[in-house]
């Protein structure tokens, strides 16, 4: 699991270009939306398309995103979960 | 109504040079556009990480603008709806439209980029800008065959007659592969004139636009 958090963190900040941010700076259980990284929509649907094409993890509906891309931890458990389907 | 406008400034960003008031303020030592801009960024220490989300022809033009508006708050002077933004390139938006069409060539690897996508218009320039500057006026963006200043100081000083602008940055942004130029022009009513050279007209647009640097 830390392993896949730590992955993840290098991921988001190279698919969302945060240049100025560091693994180290993002939190795994801060929101990643509003506070936390204040991440917006498009950052949201970037999220989506990263889950999709690095880890096969779709995402339908908008109220299953909001659980999926609540933190950088729900991100990993997701993905797990979706692994041992 | 006959109205007498000025150039209260103006920025120029070309050929790793960048330059506002007639004074070179940047040289960068890269030589691609990409690593160029992030030096000026660095340089001027603009902190603002949306920044780095940008697609090239609106870092280039955000830059340009907050070059010119440095130490300005035409919010402040003119409210949020007295500042236009008049701008216009060649290229429109296709050196983005470029890199999206890569990122879904392919059907069998199809996963467009939604950060990509939303910069396939050349307008989102102005959008970044506004956004930055707390700017909600008159904004149109032409798409024309070169710089043309005629079209630029007939448009730009009909809103002012029209009093549907206070003031207005106006210029070309362009971004095409490795090509890159950008002029941008502050126009207000008021200014210091200098040198003979900030009268809002045709032949000192040409002038600085003209500029070697």
């Amino acid at each position: 699991m830390e392993e896949l958090i730590q992955n993840l963190k290098h991921e988001i900040i190279e698919s969302l270009n945060l240049e100025d941010m560091t693994p180290d700076q993002i939190e795994s259980d801060t929101p990643l939306f509003v506070e936390g990284l204040g991440l917006d929509s498009i950052d949201a649907l970037e999220l989506i398309v990263l889950l999709e094409k690095k880890y096969g993890l779709k995402i339908d509906t908008a109220e299953e995103g909001k659980k999926v891309l609540y933190s950088v931890r729900t991100m990993a458990e997701n993905i797990i979960r979706h692994r041992n389907q | 109504m006959s109205v007498s406008l000025h150039i209260s400034n103006f920025c120029l960003i070309r050929n790793n040079h960048v330059m506002a008031g007639k004074h070179l303020l940047f040289t960068g030592k890269e030589i691609a556009f990409q690593d160029f801009i992030k030096e000026a960024y660095q340089h001027f220490k603009i902190g603002y990480p949306k920044f780095y989300k940008m697609d090239n022809l609106s870092k280039l033009g955000f830059m340009a603008a907050e070059l010119l508006l440095k130490d300005r708050d035409l919010n402040r002077d003119y409210g949020k709806d007295g500042t236009g933004i008049i701008l216009a390139n060649a290229a429109a938006s296709l050196d983005t439209d470029r890199n999206y069409q890569i990122s879904i060539n392919d059907r069998n690897n199809y996963f467009p980029s939604p950060s990509v996508f939303v910069y396939t218009l050349p307008n989102i320039l102005m959008g970044e800008i506004s956004i930055r500057h707390h700017l909600f006026g008159e904004n149109a963006f032409f798409i024309q065959k070169k710089f043309d200043s005629l079209f630029m100081v007939e448009y730009v000083t009909q809103l002012f007659e029209k009093q549907i602008v206070a003031c207005c940055i106006t210029g070309w942004v362009e971004m095409d592969a490795d090509q890159y130029d950008a002029v941008l022009f502050l126009v207000e009513k008021t200014g210091q004139l200098n040198d003979g050279i900030t009268i809002f007209n045709v032949r000192n647009i040409d002038d600085i636009y003209c500029l070697k640097i």
